[in-house]
């Protein structure tokens, strides 16, 4: 395999970009948890609830997803 | 960028050159999308969901007027039967009343009717007692008569009677 | 330049590509594929709430149901996130929620093109939002709009920071709005196709590539609900702030 350092620098920046999506995945995955522990101590209140829940999971998933950018566009555009 | 966007795999989404044609058919459609929507279809949908909570209203308005009168019809029936049983009571008790009078008349006739036959056949039995008295008495006379003519004596009327009255009082 | 001197020749990127329908150049007003898909979420969604909720029936149909319960949905949603005021926009919000649903799942036809997944295209839904918002909390409130930023809770040396942080973010809305729709969609579709193209080049394994986009698939499918619904429900939480700038 032929390729410059620029290139290898490249990917290995792609890959921890990647990891970037690995902190969205915990922060939605804490944000369901966290709904459904409170969700079972008061079933009554989680429909209410159920819009906050995705607009949490959105902000957090979005930031995830700027990473996933940064991603793409070092492997393709840069 | 410029020399990827030429050559080929860079991301299409960052070719800047399309994206007039994007945005301009975007805008159109949604344009239209808007008018479809805002104009045909949502009042449509509104109207159908409207009528329907109206439908919905109205029945439970009649479902709700019906149980009333039900209700009240159930509060009706009762109190006729409440008073229909008070009717039959007080029925029975008069007819048991009556009853009672009418068999108390009767005995009240029954007994004096039998107190009267009592009497008649109590005087009938003194009358016959009474001939058959008198019968014996003369019969008695008559046999003590012709016994004493068998004896040859001659029986004196009076004393005969007298005799013989003596001896049915004792034996009698 | 990435893979075109790697050994797999996945090119999960070409799918976004925007063609003229008819051959030739892309010039602004060219039907493209863009032209194409975007018609067909136009049909798409005529169909489920006019074609669909045809009959009018007190007792609808399945088709009806599904356009009422939509509407419905959708309204609820308005209401009860951007405020009982907010119901006269319901119109605006349920063309864009109709258009961002429709064009994702018409996305996942297979040789489709996801319009929703071109930067271009969701910037424009995201700015489109962004300055009808401010331009409403402008007019309706004036400049009191501008308390969204002067948070009077906190303590009086703080609030400047605040009002540039809370300015910063106010400002990115439309950047987050957009790249998270395009990103989700983009994600999704390139990944398919990188499993894709895994499947040639397994050999005997070939199922397990199959499997896993088949799996992909479903996700898929609920990404693309979830992420009009986010569109739209992060449309009506910006319309609350317009509408109702003090906390």
């Amino acid at each position: 395999m032929e390729g410059s350092i620029a290139e290898m620098g490249k990917f290995i920046g792609v890959g921890l970009t990647a990891i970037g999506m690995g902190g969205a995945a915990i922060g939605v995955g804490n944000i369901a948890g966290n709904f459904l522990s409170g969700a079972l101590r008061n079933p009554s209140a989680a429909p209410g609830q159920t819009a906050m829940l995705f607009i949490g999971i959105a902000f957090a998933e979005a930031l995830g997803i700027f990473s996933f950018l940064v991603a793409l566009l070092l492997m393709f555009a840069v | 960028m410029a020399e990827t966007a030429a050559t080929g795999p860079g991301m299409p989404q960052l070719d800047i050159s399309t994206f007039p044609n994007q945005i301009f058919w975007l805008v159109v459609t949604l344009v239209v999308l808007y008018f479809v929507m805002s104009r045909v279809a949502l009042p449509r949908v509104a109207a159908v969901l409207a009528d329907r909570r109206g439908v919905i209203t109205s029945d439970i308005a009649t479902a709700e007027e019906f149980k009333h009168k039900a209700q009240a019809a159930e509060e009706a029936y009762h109190k006729a039967l409440a008073e229909a049983r008070a009717e039959a009571g007080r029925i029975v008790e008069a007819a048991k009343a009556e009853m009672q009078e009418e068999l108390d008349a009767q005995m009240a006739k029954a007994d004096a009717e039998i107190a009267a036959r009592t009497a008649e056949s109590e005087r009938r039995i003194q009358e016959i007692r009474d001939s058959a008295m008198d019968m014996v008495s003369e019969v008695s006379k008559d046999a003590t008569k012709d016994i004493l003519e068998l004896f040859g004596a001659k029986a004196d009327a009076r004393s005969v009677n007298a005799a013989v009255a003596a001896r049915l009082k004792g034996g009698a | 330049m990435a893979d075109n001197n790697g050994g797999l020749a996945i090119r999960p990127m070409d799918q976004f590509e925007v063609k003229a329908l008819f051959g030739g150049d892309v010039s602004w007003y060219t039907p493209t594929n863009v032209t194409l898909w975007m018609a067909l979420t136009v049909l798409a969604a005529s169909a489920l709430m006019i074609y669909g909720a045809r009959g009018r029936a007190l007792v609808p149909s399945r088709a009806q149901s599904a356009a009422e319960m939509t509407y419905g949905f959708i309204y609820k949603m308005v209401e009860d996130v951007a405020g009982k005021d907010a119901v006269r926009f319901f119109p605006h919000i349920f063309t864009l929620f109709m258009f961002v649903f429709f064009a994702n799942i018409l996305g996942l036809v297979p040789f489709a093109f996801t319009t929703t997944s071109h930067i271009a295209v969701t910037a424009v839904l995201a700015l489109t939002v962004f300055f009808s918002v401010t331009a409403l909390g402008f007019i309706l409130h004036g400049t009191k709009f501008l308390g969204l930023f002067w948070i009077s809770s906190a303590p009086l040396a703080l609030r400047p920071v605040l009002a540039l942080i809370e300015l910063i973010s106010y400002c990115v809305r439309p950047v987050s709005h957009s790249i998270r729709l395009a990103g989700a969609m983009m994600a999704g579709h390139a990944v398919a196709k990188v499993f894709a193209g895994f499947t040639a080049a397994m050999g005997a394994a070939f199922f397990l590539p199959i499997l896993a986009v088949t799996a992909l698939y479903a996700l898929e499918l609920l990404v693309a609900v979830i992420q009009a619904y986010v569109f739209t429900i992060l449309t009506c939480v910006y319309l609350k702030d317009a509408l109702h700038p003090s906390h």
